[in-house]
């Protein structure tokens, strides 16, 4: 691939190995849980049911890496990454970060920890206080943790950020409504990074830009990345994004993970059939290509509210026989590089009747 | 253009909005043709009047106060100069449209079952009883399980995709002979769009209509159309049949929006080349092309002169209004589409690098 000295950073093998963080996993997620209760009446609420948002997901995220997470509405992948965040109390599970479990964190430690982890949101229009200027937006990490104090100091730090993201300093006291989506997604980025931090969560950032947007703020984040070692979190639903982003994916459905491993693997090879739904259900720019694929999966999700029992993928799947009713599949390797949920994952030929579209991969 | 009639003929089309602000241009001289059968896609980002358009012709934009001008042919009859009464009996009968979001077109207070009743009667004097066998038999045609069942229930216990299924049903009451989709599978997840444009094209082929689909998807288009017009602000800057336009297209926001892109095709690691900028005002509209503030090959000539949407040399169904040089225009989307950046494009078609004078805002972008 060709890259030109001003416009990218985002080959990934141009940070010099020195500069690379140590290796291990910066977060880990063990049985993470989380069930938001579904109540009648209303003085007296009675517990009725539960929405199983996130049911028992464990993963890794490793220094420096881009971890994606995929999945459709309702999967719980926002659930999850708002669990790391510490922004909602799991139901039971446990987060490691930097080592230390942070499940049970409260007050000043939490506050603390908070400083590391950061998180940039879908939506730039109401994630932006209209009635603070971007100056004051971008410098309220400092003002919160106490840094970078003294106005000049601070204003400097600010306009040191925006120029990183690619904002013109100069628009210090302006207001968001004067910045377009794009631009306002940049301070969002801006604002998240304001503190260092060493893990960076991305809700999908670029779902509510439009096209040619989309492609500025993906490059300034694989930049950003980039220079500063940060680990990322990526969440999304458009799988082409996430493969262009990650380094490794976990695909969700319902509340589990259904498989999860390098990216080039999983989307040569999905052993899942959900994964292989999915992927063959992306609209590829190529009418050539785009003529012979057909919708594989019928039906809608299920409510996670009351998800199906067993294999939660059996009501939709192709491949269901009767051990996938009755008997829960764990997450183990199926001998080609990612780990799937599923006692019968899908064959080479299998994948292939299923025009999954996939592009060449860099050499090993 | 072809032999056959159009269906649809838009002839220069104008859309304005007079605001506080200003004239807004939200369609500027944009001409489009359906042929019977077929499915054209209008791409484009927001902004670009792709939806403008589309409800123009159903003549929605009327009470929105618009000033319209130029033409809207439809099987021979102008709906531009139609009388509102005609046009109602025209709008759900032969023409017919559906939207993004299912759940704020559906009513939420009626049945499924009384809106599509309500729909056939509209326009067919036909009894409640048969017009309620016919929503059964809608449903039943749109892949609705259960639909004796289904036809009784609210908007509100149905799934996203239901509800898009059940829109379509609506729109497919009285078979009309050309179908509007804005954004159709937008909301969707992708299985369920997947399902839903399986739908459109089954539909399509059962009921011979034709299909206007507008979407910023151009994994969409390329599976769905078979002609695509791409529009930028307020124009449209190319139309082709759908494998000259991504097999050689020959716009410079065309060579953009599809090198913007990550797509499932291509390596992982190929970097994206955004386009630069942000979408122009359509009050204060820039001089000369439209794109030209954005556009990385233009000419002192691209800000002054306003090129017309023409057809190529050797291909009459492809049109395009770019000033460029044809041969230069092929060399640069061969790089483009090796991997270059728009600087190494224009050294290796053996151009100097221009000097895009951005507007300050745009010019950060970069």
């Amino acid at each position: 691939m060709s890259s030109s000295p001003g416009a990218s950073t985002g080959e990934r093998a141009a940070a010099p190995a020195g500069e690379r963080p140590p290796v291990g996993a910066l977060v880990e997620v063990v049985d993470l849980v989380k069930h938001f209760p579904i109540t009648r009446g209303v003085i007296l609420q009675r517990r009725i049911g539960a929405v199983r948002a996130v049911d028992g997901v464990s993963f890794e995220v490793r220094r420096g890496e881009t971890l994606g997470i995929v999945g459709e509405t309702g999967c719980g992948k926002s659930t999850t990454a708002k669990l790391i965040m510490r922004l909602l109390d799991p139901t039971s599970g446990q987060v490691r970060f930097d080592g230390r479990d942070i499940t049970r964190l409260k007050g000043a430690p939490l506050k603390a920890m908070r400083r590391d982890m950061q998180m940039i949101f879908q939506d730039p229009y109401s994630s932006l206080n209209p009635r603070k200027t971007v100056g004051s937006i971008i410098g309220d990490p400092f003002a919160i943790h106490g840094l970078e104090r003294g106005r000049a100091q601070r204003k400097r730090a600010v306009q040191a950020l925006m120029e990183t993201v690619g904002l013109n300093p100069e628009h210090y006291n302006r207001y968001p409504h004067e910045f377009s989506g794009g631009q306002r997604q940049r301070i969002g980025v801006a604002r998240a990074l304001a503190l260092r931090p060493k893990l960076l969560i991305a809700d999908e950032p670029v779902s509510a830009l439009d096209v040619s947007i989309q492609a500025q703020v993906l490059n300034l984040l694989r930049d950003l990345q980039a220079r500063f070692g940060l680990t990322l979190v990526f969440i999304a639903h458009d799988l082409s994004v996430v493969r262009h982003m990650c380094d490794r994916v976990a695909v969700m459905y319902l509340g589990k993970i259904v498989e999860i491993g390098p990216s080039d693997a999983l989307y040569r090879f999905p052993r899942h059939p959900y994964t292989g739904a999915l992927l063959s259900a992306v609209p590829v720019a190529d009418p050539a290509r785009a003529r012979e694929r057909r919708a594989l999966v019928s039906g809608d999700v299920p409510s996670p509210a009351n998800p199906p029992p067993a294999c939660r993928f059996h009501t939709r799947c192709p491949k269901v026989r009767e051990r996938c009713r009755t008997d829960e599949p764990a997450l183990a390797p199926k001998g080609s590089g990612t780990e799937a949920a599923c006692h019968f994952p899908l064959t080479e030929q299998e994948v292939a009747r299923m025009h999954v579209v996939t592009g060449p991969v860099r050499p090993a | 253009m072809s032999a056959t009639e159009p269906l649809l003929r838009v002839e220069d089309l104008c859309v304005r909005f007079s605001t506080e602000d200003g004239v807004v241009h939200a369609v500027d001289g944009v001409t489009f043709q359906v042929l019977p059968g077929r499915t054209l896609g209008i791409v484009g980002e927001s902004g670009s009047g792709k939806t403008v358009s589309a409800l123009t012709v159903l003549g929605l934009t009327r009470r929105m106060g618009a000033q319209i001008s130029g033409r809207i042919l439809f099987e021979g009859r102008d709906l531009v100069a139609l009388g509102e009464d005609r046009l109602r009996a025209i709008r759900g009968n032969e023409i017919a449209m559906i939207f993004q979001d299912p759940l704020s077109s559906l009513h939420p207070f009626y049945s499924v079952g009384h809106q599509l009743i309500e729909a056939v009667r509209a326009h067919r004097p036909v009894s409640r009883a048969q017009a309620r066998a016919r929503a059964v038999e809608l449903l039943q045609l749109v892949g609705m399980p259960d639909p004796q069942r289904r036809v009784d229930e609210y908007p509100h216990e149905f799934s996203g995709g239901m509800r898009q299924r059940a829109m379509i049903a609506m729109a497919l009451a009285n078979e009309p002979r050309l179908l509007i989709a804005d954004e159709p599978t937008t909301a969707l997840d992708v299985t369920v769009q997947a399902q839903i444009l399986a739908l459109l094209e089954t539909l399509q082929r059962e009921l011979s209509m034709s299909i206007v689909i507008i979407t910023h998807d151009l994994g969409v288009v390329a599976e769905m159309a078979h002609d695509v017009a791409v529009m930028y602000g307020g124009r449209i800057v190319e139309t082709a049949p759908v494998a000259p336009l991504f097999a050689a297209p020959q716009h410079p926001y065309s060579w953009g929006l599809l090198r913007s892109i990550p797509r499932l095709d291509t390596p992982r690691e190929e970097q994206l080349v955004p386009i630069p900028g942000t979408p122009p005002s359509l009050i204060a509209r820039p001089s000369g092309c439209h794109f030209h503030p954005r556009c990385p090959y233009a000419g002192p000539e691209c800000s002054r002169i306003d090129p017309r949407l023409q057809p190529l040399p050797d291909e009459p169904e492809h049109y395009v209004a770019c000033l460029l040089e044809p041969q230069l225009r092929s060399r640069l989307w061969g790089a483009l589409r090796d991997g270059a950046t728009p600087e190494q494009a224009l050294r290796r078609a053996g151009e100097p690098a221009r000097a895009v004078e951005l507007p300050p805002r745009a010019r950060e972008h970069r």
